[in-house]
């Protein structure tokens, strides 16, 4: 282990519930802005959001029709796996429960597909019952490009790396199968609470 | 395919602050004492790291402000209003204090007398650094080769080595332009405004000189100098470039 | 958000491969475009660095810090003969 610096104790911390501090996080005040790649700038009138893949009949939604579908505001915790974590964010979106609504699959998994060529994998399960949207709102505002605006999707209850950028789509699969930095050895689940940072944790 | 590191060809060292010096309001250079460095080419950086008691780590690059010949390792930490790291080092370091660092780390942006010349530096903001290792080392193996400089900062208070920048020019070590992008005095005789490819024109080799040039600064304005560079016709083999920036 | 380049990979990569990588050629798997490591794009705010082709933006290089120790994935970025590790 490196000495200790003296006098660094890095960014000065809100003070947190502890209980919502997932293992090994530190709670930040700010919103990191992270990517893999440059900030993609899709026009509002050429995007769509597309269910497609091991599906009956693939569905796709114009930006317009988006954001004419119901939204919830939702306050939530969120996690990054390079281990900052930010209290009580507020979004605005649309519950992929809706979306999933006008497809029929018997897929259990899905790849994410998004604006620069990102992806990740969830289990339906992981998207189903309240937990994922697709969120275009952030504190109130529309959701900034380097924030994954125009839209995002939203899964808080694992790994921010999940909550892909600029998405565009799902892709039902019949298997798991590994996005991007799953490829690259970081979990294919990636539950906070079990610190599921890594392949083999 | 990846494999795990192999065990430390390059490992982490301490090193003991020697001094600190006040270059502008917000730079600082911090003069270090490394018992186990091994020595390094001009233009090449380190990598230092900060431990807090709780564990937690914080990592960053800087480049080394002292040529090889220099008694101390010298690194030129500018303080970024949101950092995290710069903060520290600015503010906080004392003489004393042991700093984690690694390296020397790079061989693509250094300059040795056996590369030749003429030498053309582009520097834009803390983008100085390297520059000041190379300027002493070319002094240090009697200044076998032309250099001219041009130096672009927001304002002459940010100009940072301002005194031994002259000293170096007296010398006849280099030959320096200065460009001031943001205010300039009522009596300024340098540039004004960001580089472009007329000034470049004005102020750099010729392209049939072929000199060597190489560009450190903010990401945006390397971008913008090297485009221009060869608009104007200087060959991309001989432009080396090194863009700063937050990394976290 | 900006890029870096290479060169601010070059301790990572000098550690894991026991020798200096900025100057190493290669080339872009996808379009062929042939670089030094140090002229790459660098995009490090992110669980890992993702270094791209300047040419084409396809990911060439990515590394990535598993549970402290570095990974180095060259998977599209051809290196030179002269350079095999």
């Amino acid at each position: 282990m490196s000495p200790v610096s003296r006098g660094f104790f890095g960014r000065r911390r809100p003070v947190a519930d502890p209980s919502r501090v997932p293992p090994g996080q530190y709670v930040t005040s700010d919103f990191p802005v992270l990517s893999a790649g440059p900030t993609p700038h899709t026009p509002l009138d050429e995007w769509s959001f597309t269910i497609q893949g091991a599906v009956e009949k693939p569905v796709s939604w114009p930006w317009v029709e988006m954001l004419s579908l119901p939204s919830e505001m939702v306050t939530v915790d969120i996690h990054c796996v390079t281990k900052w974590t930010k209290l009580d964010t507020r979004w605005r979106g649309v519950s992929v429960d809706t979306l999933l609504e006008a497809v029929q699959s018997e897929a259990d998994y899905l790849t994410v597909r998004c604006d620069g060529g990102y992806t990740t994998n969830l289990s339906r399960e992981d998207v189903s019952d309240g937990k994922a949207w697709v969120a275009y709102e952030y504190d109130g505002d529309p959701l900034e490009p380097e924030h994954g605006g125009p839209a995002r999707l939203l899964v808080p209850h694992l790994y921010f790396w999940k909550s892909a950028k600029w998405v565009r789509g799902i892709t039902f699969t019949k298997d798991d199968e590994p996005g991007f930095w799953e490829n690259y050895g970081y979990h294919n689940h990636g539950d906070p609470w079990l610190e599921q940072r890594y392949q083999g944790d | 395919m990846a494999r795990a590191a192999l065990p430390g060809r390059l490992n982490w060292q301490l090193a003991t602050v020697v001094e600190l010096r006040d270059e502008t309001a917000s730079v600082k250079s911090i003069v270090l004492d490394p018992p186990q460095w091994q020595g390094h080419r001009a233009g090449q950086h380190v990598d230092v790291r900060l431990t807090a008691p709780d564990g937690y780590q914080a990592q960053r690059s800087y480049s080394i402000a002292s040529a090889p010949e220099d008694e101390h390792l010298v690194l030129t930490v500018e303080r970024l209003d949101d950092g995290e790291v710069s903060p520290y080092l600015v503010d906080e370091l004392t003489p004393g204090d042991e700093l984690e660092l690694r390296g020397p780390i790079g061989g693509y942006f250094v300059w040795e007398q056996s590369q030749g010349g003429p030498l053309l530096l582009i520097a834009g903001g803390s983008g100085i650094v390297p520059f000041r290792a190379i300027l002493r080392h070319g002094t240090a193996v009697g200044n076998p080769v032309a250099v001219r400089l041009l130096y672009s900062s927001r304002s002459l208070d940010e100009v940072i080595y301002r005194e031994e920048l002259i000293g170096l020019e007296d010398d006849g070590a280099v030959e320096i332009d200065y460009t001031l992008t943001r205010v300039w005095p009522d009596d300024w005789h340098g540039h004004r405004g960001r580089i472009d490819r007329e000034l470049l024109e004005e102020v750099a080799w010729e392209p049939s000189e072929q000199p060597l040039v190489f560009v450190c600064g903010p990401s945006g304005f390397v971008e913008a100098a090297a485009q221009a560079l060869v608009e104007n016709g200087h060959a991309t083999k001989r432009i080396r470039t090194e863009r700063f920036g937050p990394t976290s | 958000m900006e890029a870096l380049d290479g060169n601010s990979i070059g301790g990572a990569l000098l550690e894991y491969f026991g020798r200096e990588m900025t100057t190493a050629t290669g080339s872009c798997r996808h379009c062929g475009a042939a670089w030094q490591i140090a002229e790459l794009m660098v995009y490090s705010r992110a669980p890992g660095a993702v270094v791209r082709c300047p040419s084409c933006g396809s990911v060439v290089i990515v590394l990535v810090e598993v549970r402290g120790s570095t990974q180095v994935h060259l998977d599209d970025f051809a290196l030179d003969q002269s350079e095999a590790v």
